[in-house]
């Protein structure tokens, strides 16, 4: 088969609507387009039974109950909800004091996550901050040592969406019901390309996102749950009391709708997915590191979803390699492609070293991507390093056999 | 990031990739000045080597570098820049003059800064090899 050319394979950034899903959403825009708050005509039951119909597929994703399904405009908008909503109601003191509570979470959020929890931080909570370890997987015991008499809330993301690195979420969800402190995770990497099942998980609120899972943008979902413990929130937007309250505005109905389709689609496809995925992912590192030397998968090789490889390049930097394999549409942790010029806080936080941290690809893969695409990218890939170590006087420093670390490079 | 035609051939095509010998070797070679800038944790290290005649005149230049597409090519118009040149001619290349050849955006000024710097420092290793006070105004900043 051809490859056509620019390939994506930059699915953890956003995913291809599926055909599937944008043919479920038509209808809404211009046959089915009432407020699903009308409730006195047609229209606008059309409009409510898709969206009912979209909490169902929604629920049965995560394993959950429809009601407990609330929609929102992304995963940042849920986690916003879930990480200041759950804050603000579960409160030791009231606002403008402090002794708020207690709240843990990692280093390798999310911003949507960490910034949240910083603002909580600057109105009178306190914050723990976990650090990774070098496989990027954060424990419960980890959790469990940080845990405080006063901590209310955990937030510690499903999967990582730089690394691909699982944390040990059933295992946290547990020692969080055990004490009696509501536990919140970031799904957004993992929800529909993870069996997830809420009960088993122990799971208090979970977010996810439509454009991560073949869905469309600007629409995500916050699980809250119902039933030991009914978990309450605070809402952040405010009128009229769409979304049980907790999230006013008229709903997107159309974004629900292919929302829910994705969801859907995503269970049908699950483990024929996840093969596929897995099965690329390991074609595309074994391809390079079988080929090249100084090669470094980054994070827990085992514990990781299937649809993401972070590869470290030594002696190049991540920019230029994009540069040279500009057929290819994919991440770099590199800083010079951040506005920061910071390189990846993520691959930082795991203390893999600042270079190799400078030199990283993210690939990562969806339900189209080929075995044709995957070596492609190989190829080109093998051609630019091989073409950046040429260039580079590290690659030399190290051929020499002198270790970069007993340099003292001048810093400006 | 949208890259300027000259960086793109620059980075394609990179003038004067190399070097005159392995690092411990050049290092006691009166006739070459090694200029090394930046740190990997930055994101660029540049490598420029400058070939001097006994009289100031830089014969010939080598460069290598680790840094994104825009450092790679200002080290690399550095190198055809100085080629030629005397020491105190290439010590006027200033920075903002590679910044306007390749048209680089403000994001990217430092990596012309690191290639004057490099300009600077090899020239000042050149100048210590060689028995010549080096002038402090013309210290890599
Ligand atoms: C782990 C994680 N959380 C949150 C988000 C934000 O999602 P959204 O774009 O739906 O707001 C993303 C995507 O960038 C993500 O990967």
């Amino acid at each position: 088969m051809a490859v056509h050319t620019p390939i994506y394979l930059d699915n953890a950034a956003t995913t291809r609507c599926d055909p599937r899903v944008v043919e479920a959403m038509l209808p809404y825009f211009s046959e089915k387009f009432g407020n699903a708050g009308s409730r006195n005509h047609r229209f606008g039951w059309d409009a409510e039974d898709g969206i009912e119909t979209a909490r169902e597929q929604a629920a049965r994703l995560i394993g959950a109950e429809s009601k407990e399904v609330i929609f929102t405009s992304g995963a940042t908008e849920s986690n916003n909800l879930a990480v200041k909503g759950a804050a603000e109601i579960y409160a030791k003191a009231p606002a403008g004091q402090q002794g708020r509570g207690h709240i843990i979470t990692c280093t390798i959020e999310h911003k949507a996550v960490l910034d949240p929890c910083k603002r909580l931080q600057r109105e009178g909570f306190e914050v723990t901050f976990l650090d990774p370890p070098s496989d990027g997987v954060i424990t419960a015991d980890m959790v469990r040592a940080a845990m405080r008499p006063d901590t209310i809330l955990v937030s510690i993301m499903w999967a990582n969406n730089e690394i691909g690195t699982i944390n040990e979420v059933p295992q946290i969800g547990q020692l969080c019901h055990e004490k009696g402190v509501i536990f919140h995770t970031d799904g957004t990497q993992w929800v529909g390309k993870m069996p997830t099942d809420v009960e088993r998980d122990c799971i208090d609120l979970l977010s996810w996102s439509g454009h991560k899972m073949y869905g469309p943008k600007g629409v995500g979902a916050l699980y809250v749950r119902r039933r030991k413990p009914r978990v309450r929130l605070e809402a952040l937007i405010d009128g009229g009391g769409q979304e049980r309250g907790m999230r006013s505005g008229t709903q997107n109905v159309t974004g629900i709708v292919g929302f829910g389709k994705a969801c859907e689609l995503c269970l049908a496809g699950m483990e024929h997915d996840r093969e596929r995925l897995l099965k690329l992912r390991r074609r595309l590192e074994d391809g390079l590191a079988g080929r090249m030397e100084v090669v470094q998968v980054n994070g827990n090789r085992d514990r990781r979803v299937p649809h993401i490889s972070n590869i470290s390049f030594g002696f190049v930097e991540g920019e230029s390699l994009m540069m040279g394999i500009k057929d290819i549409a994919c991440s770099s942790g590199s800083a010079c492609t951040s506005a920061s010029l910071e390189p990846s806080y993520v691959l930082k936080g795991l203390g893999v070293g600042d270079e190799l941290a400078h030199s990283s690809l993210r690939l990562s893969f969806s339900r189209w991507t080929t075995e044709e695409e995957v070596d492609f990218a190989i190829e080109s890939i093998l051609k630019a390093v091989e073409h950046l170590r040429k260039l580079s006087p590290l690659y030399d420093l190290y051929k020499e056999g002198v270790d970069l670390s007993t340099i003292e490079w001048q810093h400006h | 990031m949208a890259y300027s035609e000259k960086v793109v051939d620059h980075y394609q095509n990179p003038r004067n990739v190399g070097s005159f010998g392995a690092s411990t070797e050049v290092k006691t070679r009166t006739d070459i000045g090694v200029g090394i800038v930046g740190a990997p944790e930055c994101g660029d290290v540049m490598q420029l080597q400058l070939k001097v005649t006994a009289d100031g005149v830089i014969e010939d230049a080598k460069f290598k570098c680790f840094g994104c597409g825009s450092a790679i090519a200002s080290s690399s118009l550095a190198t055809e820049w100085v080629k030629g040149r005397t020491i105190d001619q290439a010590l006027q290349i200033k920075n903002s003059q590679i910044v306007e050849e390749l048209a680089l955006p403000p994001v990217k000024i430092h990596c012309s800064v690191l290639a004057e710097d490099s300009i600077r420092a090899a020239i000042e290793d050149w100048k210590k090899k060689n028995g010549i006070a080096v002038d402090e105004a013309s210290h890599a900043h």
